[in-house]
């Protein structure tokens, strides 16, 4: 099976972030970047179905800073060729563009599997997956926990709140959104990302104009802190008509 | 037996007969015994360890088993370096085995083994083939190995905030890089007291008492990085060069006169690894390098008399393996405990060169949980056991892994109360605090 996996950087929370001059987005000059945990995880579950019934694993992002080294560690860890798309990428690119860009790429390489991570910390947005299903005309399954190749078809599982899962039979190629692999993200050592390094080099492709629909961000601010909880007193009659009397001046009653 | 730790053919000479001070002695009766076929065995796993860069003493062992009884991790669990070379024999593949991450590398197997099997070089020569086949690496060291590499410390805190303990020291906590000149003594923290609220603790007293001795000191603050030792030792061979070859680098930039170092892990890589590395790689590494403690007990005439507050309490002291089994300072910690008033210092049973692991050594420090998972206790809490049984309220360290680690020890073997766990330099700033 020939896989494709997205990944991308979110900014890296272990520095404070600051919202820029304008408002509109987070101050990218001292930001420190660092993988998506879900493609970590969409990496994984490639690794996974790669070495239980071979074929190929390329990794797939949109130029930004420090990308290389998050490639090369996916060539490291067992992907077999890493494509870079490079072109007008400065600052941030809403889901919307990244879909077209991608579906662009994609379309030219041939695929079983997109993998992608369900959503990333930066929006969580989580429509990079079914916009470029959409753009490729591909069936998309989101929220996935597990992939098991059975023939021309994979079978996912799909996980709901409540710990409830559903399993479906998905024609490919197909678009997954990972949630998390069967097992946790293996570890690359460093001594062969710097062998890999110096083996392999990244594939450059030429990103399409970016489409300019999408989520517009009209202002940023940090979270306010407010104390707006209410302790009820009193006997079990008084909360009682303290509470419906607060559903009915919210609005939450009918009469 | 091996000569300079490679192995050497038996020279083997027989003779039917010889005749010594006209006696003769015949042949047959050496040979009275078959000799044992040890061959029919797979030894196809300990072939592999014996053929590894550093695995080569495995093949020396004649399971003699002195080790055994001296292995801190034998006392809580069911360990031995004698019991891993008969489980290679067996066909036992250590990259796969439990065993592979509980030695901690505290030396007292070589210490007596007759034999020179040298399990702190087999044992990260073995790890570092688990990692780079793939084999399970446990998720916590993992984890500490991807926060050292992103980071440059285990605790994946921002490198930005390295010296922010220097805030709260009540003096001025110079740094190289604004400094500008060259000093007399360059302090290498450590991530620990760099990061670890007790460690920090520790930080803040050792800038004290180097102020109060009027010395010329600086840190490297936000250019300082882990070390890379107990990554080493760990089996992450690749990412302990690269902090290697970023320490070096960063301290070629400076002019001092002497390292003095917090930890016995950082004064065991400046002192015996980091200079067969830059010579392999053609970098410049001579300095003089102090632990801590060896520095101040050169100025004990300066020192003793700023120690005017006694102390009332019976202690005891433990030796860090990375400072006395594999470095010899065993005497410095004991002459600083000496010099504070009203201290009274008792030895456990197992000290100096026979003395215990804390369990953080050689990636342990990472390792908790799943050590924990393979011991009927934790070593720190084995040890703290023992310092109560000693009689000690006060337990004395000089290596940043210990203090949390015993600390946790005291509460998880119910001696809160009863044992109290400090640095020396923390009670060195005590004992200088008169009133």
């Amino acid at each position: 099976m020939n896989i494709i996996v997205i990944v991308k950087h979110v900014p890296d929370l272990v520095e404070e972030l600051e919202i820029a001059e304008d408002g509109k987005d987070l101050n990218r000059d001292f930001l420190k970047f660092v993988v998506n945990e879900f493609d970590d995880q969409a990496l994984e579950q490639a690794l996974l179905l790669k070495e239980k019934g071979g074929g190929t694993i390329t990794a797939v992002a949109l130029d930004a800073p420090e990308i290389d080294q998050t490639l090369f560690t996916c060539l490291a860890k067992g992907a077999d060729k890493a494509v870079k798309i490079v072109g007008d990428l400065e600052g941030r690119v809403t889901s919307h563009a990244a879909a077209h860009m991608l579906a662009d790429a994609l379309k030219a390489m041939s695929h079983d599997l997109i993998l992608t991570g369900v959503q990333s910390a930066e929006d969580l947005d989580g429509q990079v997956g079914p916009l470029l299903a959409t753009y490729l005309g591909e069936p998309h399954v989101s929220v996935v926990t597990g992939v098991e190749a059975r023939g021309q078809m994979v079978v996912v599982r799909q996980e709901y709140a409540g710990g409830v899962t559903g399993e479906f039979e998905v024609d490919l190629p197909a678009v997954l959104g990972i949630q998390a692999a069967p097992q946790p993200p293996r570890y690359a050592p460093i001594s062969r990302v710097r062998a890999t390094m110096k083996e392999k080099k990244l594939v450059e492709i030429q990103a399409a104009a970016a489409d300019g629909a999408g989520l517009n961000v009209r202002q940023m601010v940090r979270p306010q802190v407010a104390s707006h909880a209410e302790m009820i007193e009193g006997n079990t009659d008084t909360v009682v008509e303290r509470i419906v009397g607060i559903m009915a001046e919210r609005g939450l009653m009918n009469g | 037996m091996p000569v300079k730790g490679v192995k050497q053919a038996p020279i083997v000479v027989e003779k039917d007969s010889v005749t010594v001070r006209g006696i003769e002695l015949k042949g047959q009766w050496n040979r009275m015994f078959e000799p044992r076929v040890i061959d029919d065995y797979d030894l196809t796993h300990l072939d592999r360890v014996a053929a590894l860069s550093g695995g080569e003493s495995i093949e020396f062992c004649y399971q003699c088993g002195k080790c055994v009884p001296v292995c801190p991790v034998d006392v809580v669990g069911n360990y031995g370096p004698r019991k891993i070379v008969r489980k290679l024999q067996l066909g036992v593949d250590l990259t796969e085995d439990a065993d592979l991450w509980l030695c901690t590398t505290c030396m007292n197997c070589l210490r007596v083994c007759p034999k020179e099997v040298d399990m702190i070089k087999i044992m990260p020569a073995v790890r570092e083939q688990a990692i780079l086949d793939g084999k399970f690496v446990p998720p916590e060291l993992q984890k500490t190995f991807e926060n050292i590499a992103r980071y440059g410390n285990p605790q994946g805190e921002s490198p930005r905030k390295r010296a922010d303990w220097a805030k709260e020291a009540g003096v001025p906590v110079p740094i190289m890089a604004s400094v500008k000149r060259p000093v007399d003594v360059l302090l290498y923290v450590g991530s620990y007291p760099s990061y670890h609220p007790r460690g920090k603790d520790a930080a803040r007293a050792m800038a004290r008492v180097l102020t109060a001795l009027g010395v010329d000191f600086a840190i490297l603050g936000h250019e300082e990085k882990e070390d890379g030792d107990s990554v080493r030792l760990a089996g992450e061979k690749g990412l302990y060069e690269t902090l290697a070859d970023s320490t070096i680098k960063t301290l070629a930039k400076y002019r001092f006169n002497r390292i003095v170092v917090f930890g016995p892990h950082e004064y065991n890589a400046f002192k015996n690894v980091y200079p067969k590395f830059a010579a392999e790689n053609g970098l410049a590494w001579d300095y003089a390098i102090l632990h801590y403690t060896q520095f101040l007990a050169e100025r004990l005439d300066q020192l003793t008399p700023l120690l005017k507050k006694p102390i009332e309490i019976t202690t005891t002291f433990h030796d860090p393996c990375y400072l006395g089994r594999h470095n010899g300072e065993y005497d410095a910690p004991r002459r600083l405990l000496a010099a504070i008033p009203g201290v009274t210092l008792v030895e456990m049973g197992r000290s100096r060169e026979n003395g215990y692991c804390c369990g953080g050594g050689g990636g342990g420090m990472w390792l908790d949980s799943f050590a924990g998972g393979h011991q009927k206790m934790r070593l720190s809490e084995r040890r703290v056991q023992e310092a109560v049984e000693y009689g000690a309220s006060l337990l004395s360290v000089c290596c940043p892994y210990e203090v949390s680690r015993f600390e946790d020890g005291v509460k998880s073997t119910g001696n809160d109360g009863k044992l109290i766990v400090r640095d020396i330099i923390e009670m060195i700033d005590e004992a200088m605090r008169a009133e």
